[in-house]
């Protein structure tokens, strides 16, 4: 029974991190109707960029997510500006190939630099034990701040200036546009902070597990899975839904063979899309 | 008004595939045979994806589940129950063609992006039930006897016969879009593409046309993967269900220009070249997928009608035969 709930407790940490990872993709589809597929290749930039700094660099591991945040903000602007800008607004299929095509370049390169092999980079965390089940440190400090991230973006989603503007744009464009605010410009802005999002995730899930440069078609499928329980364009519901996916995760392990898990993920995936397009969580729309 | 057979199209088709099949035939070109063959199988899969993405403006990125499943059932057939090849090429067809017609009444009516990301989550699914299907090899696949190729003459003779076959189906696929394209089907299919509701309010009976659409683009790529994987001798789950693959029979139909008819096998042939002269160069083999990537974009920007629609914009006579 303990093993039970110990799993749920593991399930629900790493769940928040699939979720954050989520939230990255579902704020740029509900600003902009655009579905990046190349998350995973920036989730994979975010586990790269930590190792970069704490084994090429030397900083701490959790000093790197400041630099993470501000680096994916960044480089989600210009890739704004490369590849979606002229998608906006046009056939969906448009919109998913040119961010297809950031996906493979990025892959591409990566693959150039680092190959296939997987890096791993080590976090000293002590870890939580009770009742003879350790939970790991990293695993913990990794929920710990990605609840503080998903928290800090809903207070820029609801307490300020821009994140109103950005909530506008998602209701409504041309109804903002006509009220002043600079949608182009806020549209940038939404992209990077979604592409900084996914980028965190990816360092905090390379806290936990090693990674190789492909690792990120799992998380991307993770979090399309997450967004579609969350309803997609719903970040408070991939929150949620991320946390849903942990727990399938953790409470499936014990029952059936690892290699099954991902056919009931994908099931779910399909299952939810056609019983459920707006999500089980929609009740909470943002 | 001339009948369609008698445009000079389909027998440019013919024309074509007659050459394509014959002269690594009589040039006696091994390794010209392999590397038409691997560009005849992405013409199948191309031109029968572009009747998703160019007609009925549904895309698919999950296309490569046919070829697939397709390879799976032939293989299966042809090593454990000692079918003849192309009997089970052809079951395999018509079997993934029943079943995606029955997913498609599902997913389709999803519409956009929802259904995108569904045929991924689908083919994901398939690829994971697969692994773990053991009749079917699980994870390591199945590996085909060399007796299988005893029946078509030994290996050496099979292997020509599965190319000309391969060539045959590309040619089928071609045919095809053309009779879907001149077709009431295709006309409701170009006007669900265009705009889905309008077209539902004119009488376009829109599930029935898209799941046949759905199924139809999956017989001959499943056939042509029951082919190829005979060919190969070997069939395993992450190659068969490769979610790459999927997405650079896209990139094919969008640089030889979607909803056109022979603007995704040209697309087809130049990206399979192309690609064989990056990985053969040695400069650019590591930077293959990144050139790749950044020919898509600058398509996508730009040339969003592709090298087709380039064309007949620059010269509009060409429309007329060249479709």
């Amino acid at each position: 029974m303990i093993g039970i709930f110990a799993s749920v407790i593991d399930g629900i940490l790493i769940g928040s991190v699939y979720g954050l990872a989520a939230m990255g993709l579902t704020l740029i589809w509900g600003v902009m109707k655009v579905i990046n597929l190349a998350h995973g290749a920036i989730v994979v930039l975010g586990m790269f960029l930590l190792y970069i700094a704490s084994l090429m660099i030397g900083l701490p591991a959790y000093a790197t997510i400041p630099v993470t945040i501000v680096f994916g903000f960044v480089f989600g602007v210009m890739l704004y500006w490369i590849a979606v800008h002229r998608m906006i607004g046009r056939a969906e299929l448009m919109s998913l190939l040119a961010t297809f095509s950031i996906n493979m370049v990025l892959i591409g390169l990566g693959t150039a630099w680092w190959t296939t092999s997987p890096y791993n980079v080590l976090v000293a965390m002590p870890g939580v034990t009770w009742q003879g089940y350790t939970f790991t440190g990293t695993h913990i400090m990794a929920a710990v701040l990605a609840m503080v991230i998903a928290g800090l973006l809903y207070l820029l989603l609801y307490r300020t200036r821009q994140g109103k503007a950005i909530r506008a744009v998602a209701n409504n464009r041309e109804a903002a546009e006509l009220s002043g605010i600079p949608t182009t410009q806020v549209l940038s802005f939404a992209f990077g902070l979604g592409v900084a999002l996914a980028c965190v995730s990816g360092t905090l899930i390379a806290t936990l597990f090693p990674f190789t440069v492909l690792s990120g078609e799992a998380y991307q499928l993770k979090s399309f899975v997450v967004t579609v329980l969350g309803g997609l364009g719903n970040p408070a519901g991939a929150l949620m839904g991320g946390i849903a996916l942990g727990l399938i995760e953790g409470l499936a392990t014990p029952f059936m063979p690892v290699s099954w898990i991902p056919i009931v993920e994908f099931g779910l995936f399909v299952f939810c899309l056609i019983a459920f397009p707006r999500g089980i969580f929609a009740f909470s729309k943002a | 008004m001339i009948p369609v057979w008698l445009r000079p199209f389909p027998w440019l088709v013919v024309a074509a595939s007659l050459l394509y099949a014959f002269v690594p035939y009589f040039a006696d070109d091994v390794q010209l045979r392999e590397s038409l063959l691997l560009a005849a199988v992405y013409i199948v899969l191309a031109s029968n994806l572009n009747l998703m993405i160019g007609f009925a403006g549904y895309v698919n990125f999950g296309n490569i589940v046919f070829f697939g499943l397709g390879g799976y059932t032939c293989l299966y057939l042809v090593n454990d129950l000692h079918w003849p090849v192309m009997a089970a090429a052809l079951v395999g067809g018509i079997a993934v063609s029943a079943i995606a017609l029955l997913f498609g009444l599902g997913i389709l009516r999803l519409r956009g992006a929802f259904f995108a990301l569904a045929t991924i989550g689908v083919n994901q699914a398939i690829q994971q039930l697969v692994i773990n299907f053991e009749p079917w090899g699980g994870a390591t696949g199945i590996y085909l006897s060399l007796d299988s190729y005893a029946p078509l003459g030994g290996p050496a003779q099979a292997l020509w016969t599965a190319y000309l076959l391969v060539v045959l189906m590309a040619a089928f696929s071609l045919l095809g879009s053309f009779a879907i394209r001149n077709s009431k089907f295709g006309l409701g299919l170009l006007a669900i593409g265009q705009n889905e509701d309008a077209a539902a309010v004119l009488g376009v009976p829109t599930p029935l046309y898209k799941a046949m659409i759905y199924s139809a683009s999956a017989f001959l790529p499943a056939v042509t993967g029951g082919l190829y994987f005979f060919k190969s001798g070997i069939i395993e789950p992450t190659s068969a269900f490769n979610l790459q693959t999927s997405i650079e029979a896209i990139v094919m139909v969008m640089l030889g220009g979607s909803g056109t008819i022979i603007g995704p096998a040209l697309g087809a042939f130049l990206y399979e070249e192309l690609r064989g002269f990056l990985l053969t160069a040695q400069t650019f083999s590591n930077f293959q997928l990144v050139i790749a990537g950044m020919l898509l974009l600058l398509i996508v920007l730009f040339v969003p009608d592709g090298f087709l629609g380039w064309v007949h914009r620059r010269w509009p006579r060409t429309r007329r035969w060249l479709e």
